[in-house]
């Protein structure tokens, strides 16, 4: 990076740790954290959206909406997760691939799965052999988002879908007296009122989201904790910069970006319950009025 | 995310037809001097050289890519990426699933490395998952100790977890030459076929190529010049 990088066993003490934290090994290890961030800002939104669809079709009165509502959550629950992440993103690889081998290959009599190998032609490869590494990297990070959607997806949903059944049936009782339709009581009444008592699920799915992000190597995406291994390793005199075994330095520094993580969350976490909690006829909302009334008083 | 997707498809899919040739080469970057990550960030050792090489005389476009030693193979099979060159070493086991081209690197000696020269080779031994060194060792008898990386049984000996680890004598002579910590234990073990790239058996167009690649590397000594330059003067050439 430096110009005076450029025979790193002359360097000593500051001015090798320097020339050390700036090598183009390190760059990638800073970068694999905004990979991270970047999964959680994509993941969470994504998630919290299968979440609704899952809740809202388990509630459905159309029955196979229902069924299907309610089988992806079960399914979702109860199968381990990383059986989940091992299998979504080949299944969605190798089911877009056979898409495209049949029609943008030549037609041929070789079986696509033979043999336990997967064969498409070149021009069925996704991405090609031949495009840039940067897309075989977005195409992972991809699968990996779906993947990790599904997965918190369900648990979302039933999260919501319990905060929905929690709402009190007097409040929607009133909203159906006033003549409001099925479909109005569910978009004035029901959702505005479910996320304070959505949110307290959501924040631990939340935080679960964060940690499980190490997960990302196994789907090929080279993430935080791939990094701080490989760093940290011991490294022999064929490395510019040769040291004994670091790794638990690296996991230090993992803790604390994990731990500065949590704290981040947490306190915008109670910033929304409390918003959330206004004017709510639960327990957190009444001790809210009864304090601004206190003071108005 | 969807048009995530399109759009890498899209640009992919125009990206073209005419670079087909393009081989992924599949490795661990974990395995110095085989395989490492250098400080840059990049794939290096002397695999690296000699794919990249092999590649140049067989004129073909290659590509390094990193997979994790334990799902190495499978990820072959699915096409992630077209070879394997990664240390692996050549054993009937291994021909049952993939395919290997001849050997570019001799059958290489196994050794135990321990904190003393007396260590129990019968006791705890640790060794790499998937390895015919882990074989070996389930099979001599001892108890057989598997992490998914050289590092980590390196760790499980100086912690103490076990008594000697046993893999490539290449690729532990560096912790015995720099750490003074460590000492050869035993007799070394002659292990395997050499090393050659794995392939899928439905590969035999690319393997009848790097073959022919490999053939020439070994007449013309370039192979036996890398071997001296990662592995010392006193190391097997052909």
């Amino acid at each position: 990076m430096f110009a005076s990088c450029a025979d790193p066993s002359q360097l000593e003490g500051l001015a090798w740790l320097m020339c050390y934290l700036t090598t183009g090994k390190h760059m990638l290890f800073y970068g694999s954290f905004f990979v991270v961030l970047l999964l959680m800002v994509i993941t969470a939104p994504v998630a919290l959206l299968f979440g609704f669809g899952g809740a809202l079709a388990a509630r459905s009165r159309v029955a196979p909406l229902r069924w299907f509502g309610k089988g992806y959550t079960a399914m979702v629950r109860g199968v381990p997760d990383i059986v989940f992440f091992l299998f979504v993103p080949i299944a969605l690889d190798q089911g877009l691939e056979y898409l495209r081998h049949l029609w943008a290959c030549p037609p041929s009599d070789a079986p696509v799965w033979s043999n336990n190998e997967f064969n498409v032609c070149a021009a069925a490869k996704l991405p090609l052999s031949s495009s840039p590494q940067i897309w075989h990297e977005a195409y992972g990070f991809t699968l990996a988002v779906i993947a990790f959607a599904i997965v918190f997806g369900a648990f979302a949903a039933n999260v919501l879908y319990g905060a929905m059944q929690a709402v009190p049936r007097a409040q929607l009782e009133t909203a159906e007296a006033y003549g409001m339709t099925h479909r109005q009581v569910t978009r004035r009444i029901l959702i505005p009122q479910m996320w304070t008592y959505a949110l307290p699920g959501l924040s631990n799915l939340w935080m679960i989201l964060i940690k499980a992000t190490p997960l990302l190597f196994l789907l090929g995406v080279e993430d935080i904790v791939y990094w701080a291994r490989e760093l940290g390793s011991t490294k022999s005199a064929i490395y510019d910069y040769p040291h004994p075994d670091w790794r638990v330095w690296y996991f230090l520094g993992l803790l604390a970006f994990y731990l500065g993580m949590t704290k981040l969350s947490e306190s915008v976490l109670s910033r929304i319950t409390a918003r959330l909690s206004r004017g709510q006829a639960t327990m957190a909302g009444e001790a809210q009025r009864k304090q601004a009334g206190g003071a108005g008083a | 995310m969807k048009t995530l997707i399109l759009t890498a498809s899209a640009l992919a899919f125009s990206a073209g037809f005419a670079m087909a040739d393009t081989i992924r080469m599949g490795t661990e970057g974990a395995y110095p001097p085989y395989n490492f990550i250098d400080d840059k960030g990049e794939v290096a050792g002397f695999e690296r050289e000699v794919g990249d090489e092999l590649c140049k005389r067989a004129e073909l476009t290659c590509e390094w890519v990193t997979n994790e030693w334990d799902s190495i193979i499978p990820n072959l099979l699915s096409g992630n990426y077209d070879t394997i060159i990664a240390g692996m070493s050549i054993t009937d086991e291994r021909m049952e699933t993939i395919d290997f081209t001849q050997n570019y690197f001799p059958p290489a000696a196994s050794a135990y490395m321990a904190l003393s020269a007396e260590a129990d080779l019968m006791g705890v031994v640790a060794a790499q998952t998937g390895t015919i060194q882990a074989d070996y060792v389930a099979k001599s008898g001892a108890t057989l100790l598997e992490f998914a990386t050289l590092d980590d049984t390196v760790a499980a000996v100086k912690n103490g977890e076990a008594d000697a680890v046993f893999a490539d004598k290449d690729a532990l002579a560096p912790f015995v030459t720099d750490g003074g910590e460590f000492v050869w234990s035993g007799d070394d073990v002659p292990l395997g076929g050499g090393i050659g790239v794995g392939l899928r058996k439905s590969d035999t167009e690319l393997k009848d190529k790097l073959n022919a690649a490999i053939t020439s590397m070994k007449e013309d000594g370039s192979i036996n010049a890398l071997i001296t330059k990662y592995f010392g003067e006193e190391a097997k050439t052909f």
